[in-house]
Formats: C-alpha cells, structure tokens, sequence
C-alpha cells in the first residue's frame, strides 16, 4: 500500500505543482495552539506537517526552533502529548504528519514503543537528523516494518554518500539546502542546482529541500529543483509574533498562502 | 542490513550521532588520524612540543606527607599541574592543532567549561598563528573571568552561550552548530574523550602520555606497577590519559572520581554513572543525565570542568564491563580535599582534581602501608579562586 506521503506526493505531481512541508514545534507556544496550526495550515494549502518533538539539545537546530523548543519544554510538552495530539488529528486530516526528532528522544522512549505509538497515532514519516546512515539500523528495520517511512537527509557535504543515503530511502529525501543549521540564509549557493541534480541521479524519490527556506522568494528560487520545500523557522518566528498578539492563526494564515502562491 | 561499523563503537558506546553534514568531515578526520600518529616525524613534533613546551615529562611526586596523614599506602601524585597552562588540557590541544595544521585547516574553534581546555587552545593557536574561537557558557564566563580574560589576552575570540543552561552542554552544542555551518576550513578541537567518532579515540591517544609516563616513572622508583587509581572524571579525558595504559594491568584497581555536587540524592550533581542512563548526547552513545523522555538534565557541580550530564564512552564501557569503578565526590568532599593537598603538600589542587583527592581520603586509609596509589593530579588551583573565596565566605553555588 501507498504511504499518505507517497500519494501526496503522486497527486502533486499530477498537478504539477510542489509540496509544501511546513515544520511546527510541537508545544509551541502550548499544544492546543500546535493542534489548530496544523488544521489551519492544511486548509491554507499546505501538502505535508513535520512535527517537531521540542530537544533540550538540538544540534541541527538555530536559535529560533531552538528557543521555541526551550518554551515548549517549558509548558511540559512530552511525546505522549504528541502522539495524543496526532492522534486527535487523524480524526479531522488525512494531511500526511512526519515526526521530526533527535535520536536520543526515540532510544530513550524505546524505538518499539515509540514506532508503534506512530503507527497508531497515525504518523507517516520520521526524519532523524541526528542519525545518519551508519547509525540507522537500531530503527530502520522497525520503521519499515510498521510502515512509517524513515526520511534520510542528504546534505551538500554528502558526495560520494548519496547513493548510500537514498538506497533504501521511503518517504522523500530531505536535502538540507546549505551547511549550518536550520533557519534563515540571505541566499542559495550557485552550487545547490548541482547538489539537487546529484542527487536526482540516485533516486525517483521525491527531493524536498530545507534549512533557509524563509520565504516566497526562496521558495520559488528553488521550486525547479525539487518535489517540494520545508519552511520551519519562518513559520516559528511568525508564531511567535502571532502569540504576542494573541493570534497565532493570524499571523500564520496569511504568511503560508504566500508560500503556497509561490509553490 | 548492512553490518554497522563497529570501529567507531566500544561495545555499545560511543558511535557517530550527528548530522549528515559532519558525517564526511568525521570520516576524513579519521584518515586523517590514522596516517598522523603512524607517521613518526609527526609524532616526533607532538614529542618535541610536549618537552620543550608543554614541560613534558612533569614530575610523578611521591606526597609523604599527604601519606603519614591518610595512614595507608604510599600516594604518589601525577603532577599534570606543572604542564604550561596548567593542566592535563594541554597534552591533547596540542596533538589535534598539530593535526589541524596538517590538514591545512586554517579556523580552529573549541568548547570550554572550566576554560583550562579553551585557555590551551587559546594558547597553542596563538604559538601557531592560527584563527581562534571558543564558545563558553555564559554561567561559567562568570565563574571563570580570569581564563576568558586569558583567552582574549592570547588572542582567541570567546563567544559566551546563553542558551540551555548556559555551561559546558550548551557550549559544546554551539560548537558543534559552528562546526556544521564551516566544516570546509574549521578544526573542531573537542576538550575530553568525548563526542562522535573519532574524537574519544584522538583525545585518549594524545592524553595517554599522562599513564605511558606514570607507568615507567612508578617502575622507576619501586620497582613495579601501582595498586591503584585514581583521577576526577567529567568528560573524563585526564582520568582516560591515566587509565589507558593500564587497562591490560589486571591487578592495577581504577577509580574514576565523579562530582555528586550537592549529592546524588538531590538535583544538583553531576554523577553521570551514579545516576544517569543510556542515551545520546553529542554525537555518542554513553551515559547521561536524562528524564524518562530523553531530555538532557541540568547538572551542578563546583567545579565547572566537571558539571557535563554525560561521560566519554571508554568510560561507559570501563563501567559496563567493572574494569573501571565510578565512585562519586561532593562539593563539600572535593574542598576538603582541596584543603588537605593545599596545606599538607604546599600543592592548591584544581576543583576538579580535588574530587580524586576527596576519594583519595576515603580510600587511602583502607590500604596497605606495601601499596602503591597514583592520583592524577589533572590541574592547578589558580583559576578556582574566585570559588574558593566564596565558598570559604560562606557561599556555594547552585544552593
């Protein structure tokens, strides 16, 4: 059987047009707020949801998921909630929902425990940034048993590790658009077209690219590229502000149509 | 499925959790490695810095007057306090900027807690003319003024890290963040055997010379291998300089000396063995300091070099299998142990050393006269002092 994420993906492809991936911290600024964020996003057009597991330690991470992570711990938000809140979601969406987390969350959680409570959550994918290939196989058998599509990022520095990276790669493949970590770039390297190419040439998978995605400009810069983009600290940083004014779907609302118009 | 890599794990420990990005970088840094310390005329400048420099070999100091107070086996300390800069630190900057300069790398960026590792840094690069930054918590810029003031004095740039809990955790994210957005021209040197692979493995081959030197000065002067030892343990690299060598040495009886800060039974320590669980952190699998959903717990200890939630994974793996014991050491222990070297050797210890000496107190007096203890003597005091002046005043951190 098709996975959600494979068949948003087909039918975008009919369409012709690009996914648009929109990352949440969960918890963040509380879970009732991460909960109507995702209902608000689907109907502004947005194809996928990662929801971010806020990390006292997020290395992939800038400031802004950073902080954002730091409040949501704050406010106690935990993987129960999570999986409870995914859950309450797959009664209303069939919006594909991918779990973005460190390692350290799953091993600790247990990597049964914590794929089952994605299976029956209703979770599609999960992205890991912390566990690269060497590192995957204490949860890849797991994953594919269940059938939650385990995403592998490929990075600009991967070179000769690509064809490695997307072998047995479900899902998309996450292309991290430059080096560092999440959050805003004032541009794209001339190298990324090359970087995107290389990749292509290892997989028929869907290529969705991330990290300084900040808005409709960037967007459309790479659209020719890819399958789809994943905007994450944008989207924080207007959540933010939107939390101050006490409305976050306002303030949201608005920013992802511009994202779903250039898409 | 493809067999895992097993070189970059000991037993379960350790391993390379980290973002793809770096993943690369690791792998060449291993080549890297390998070549250079197979390579005699780089190991030859590594021993040359280490004499002429460094002030290699330094002393293994027989503390008889520290022996006749404790009452048990003859205390022998490894006098890593003499080395320029002060401490165990210095050894292993040294091989890794050697290594950095090797691979023509021209930025070199390093994490510090206590700032003993940030003020080699500082240091070596300085002697080599080589691009500086440091990243510190902001909690222990305070605490450790004089050795930011150090750092900038030798030219290195020191960005304080204001987010988590603002220490040692914090900074060595923020270097590793660094090191993911510039890994084309930027030297990562990690401070402890700690971190993905091959780090724990570079940082214990460039501190063994602690035990190889231990180990043919002890044979020097009786006559055959110690009984026991015993250094502090935060990361853990000056106990795994000591310990390595010594591992075969089946009759040689280890101790790695914790920080318990306010004791295990609070919230406030560092007892990484005592009181952690297995987990991930920093690119290593090892013990941690975690709740029950991963999430990485605050830790405390006096001493800023030794209040990290996780330990290097040799550590793990000496623990897993017994042939290390990890005790742990109060604050209030580690000060009495300060003031016992302090006033009965002219010696003022380091904060996190004086924890070894505060495990020594215990031990000591339940051993033989015939037995032989070495205490790694990791650091010299002078940069406590501040602590150790309000914490005499009546104050203490983290109460």
């Amino acid at each position: 059987m098709e996975s959600r994420i494979s068949e948003k993906f087909s039918e975008l492809k009919k369409d012709g047009r690009k996914a648009l991936i929109a990352y949440l911290t969960c918890g963040y600024p509380d879970m009732e707020a991460t909960y109507s964020l995702v209902l608000e996003a689907e109907k502004a057009g947005v194809d996928i949801i990662e929801l971010g597991i806020p990390y006292s330690d997020p290395l992939a991470d800038g400031p802004i998921i950073q902080a954002a992570s730091e409040k949501a711990l704050e406010k106690g938000t935990n993987i129960d909630m999570i999986f409870d809140m995914a859950g309450k979601l797959r009664e209303k969406t069939q919006l594909p929902l991918v779990i973005m987390t460190y390692y350290n969350a799953v091993f600790r959680y247990g990597a049964e425990k914590f794929l089952e409570g994605c299976k029956s959550s209703g979770i599609d994918g999960l992205i890991v940034p912390d566990l690269p290939y060497e590192e995957k196989g204490a949860i890849s058998e797991i994953a594919k048993n269940n059938g939650t599509d385990l995403i592998p990022l490929v990075a600009p520095t991967s070179e000769d590790r690509i064809s490695k990276l997307v072998s047995d790669a479900s899902g998309f493949v996450y292309c991290v658009s430059s080096k560092g970590v999440t959050g805003k770039r004032s541009g794209f390297s001339e190298g990324l077209a090359d970087f995107m190419e290389s990749v292509r040439k290892h997989t028929e998978l869907p290529l969705a690219i991330g990290f300084g995605i900040s808005n409709a400009d960037a967007a459309r810069s790479v659209k020719d590229m890819c399958d789809g983009v994943i905007v994450g600290s944008a989207i924080i940083e207007r959540i933010g502000q939107g939390a101050a004014k006490g409305d976050v779907a306002g303030e949201v609302r608005p920013f992802l149509k511009t994202l779903r118009d250039a898409l | 499925m493809e067999i895992q890599n097993t070189k970059s794990k000991f037993g379960q420990f350790g391993g390379q959790f980290v973002p793809e990005t770096l993943m690369n970088a690791l792998i060449e840094l291993e080549r890297e490695f390998e070549k250079a310390i197979a390579d005699e005329s780089f190991m030859e400048e590594y021993r040359y810095y280490l004499k002429e420099y460094v002030g290699r070999p330094n002393p293994l100091y027989f503390a008889e007057n520290l022996t006749r107070k404790l009452g048990g086996g003859k205390i022998y300390l490894k006098r890593e306090d003499l080395n320029h800069t002060g401490a165990h630190k210095i050894n292993n900057v040294l091989g890794q900027v050697l290594l950095a300069r090797r691979m023509g790398k021209k930025r070199i960026i390093a994490e510090t807690g206590a700032g003993q590792h940030g003020v080699a840094t500082a240091t070596v690069c300085a002697m080599f003319d080589l691009e500086c930054e440091v990243f510190m918590g902001v909690e222990d810029v305070e605490r450790q003024s004089l050795n930011v003031f150090k750092m900038k004095m030798l030219g290195a740039r020191v960005n304080p890290v204001t987010s988590g809990t603002g220490t040692l955790k914090d900074a060595t994210n923020e270097a590793i963040r660094d090191w993911v957005a510039n890994v084309d021209d930027t030297f990562y040197v990690i401070g402890s055997v700690v971190g993905p692979h091959p780090y724990p493995t570079i940082v214990r081959d460039f501190q063994r010379v602690i035990g190889d030197e231990v180990k043919e000065q002890i044979l020097a002067k009786e006559g055959r291998l110690p009984d026991y030892l015993v250094a502090c343990v935060g990361g853990g690299s000056n106990a795994m300089g000591l310990f390595y060598p010594f591992a075969d040495d089946k009759d040689v009886k280890m101790f790695g000396v914790e920080a318990a800060g306010l004791g295990v039974d609070t919230d406030k320590h560092a007892a990484t063995i005592a009181k952690g669980s297995i987990g991930v952190i920093h690119g290593m699998m090892t013990y941690v300091l975690q709740d029950d959903y991963g999430q990485i717990m605050p830790v405390h200890s006096i001493s800023a070099g030794l209040d990290y939630p996780g330990i290097g994974p040799q550590h793990a793996y000496y623990h897993s299998t017994g042939r290390v014991s990890y005790v742990p050491a109060t604050d209030t222990e580690a000060i009495e142990g300060f003031e016992l070297l302090t006033k009965s050797e002219g010696i003022i210890p380091a904060l996190e050393s004086s924890h070894a000496i505060a495990y020594l107190m215990k031990l000591a007096p339940k051993t033989s006269k015939d037995d032989i203890i070495v205490v790694c003597l990791s650091g010299r005091g002078d940069k406590d002092m501040n602590t150790i002046m309000k914490y005499v005043g009546g104050e203490s951190y983290g109460k």
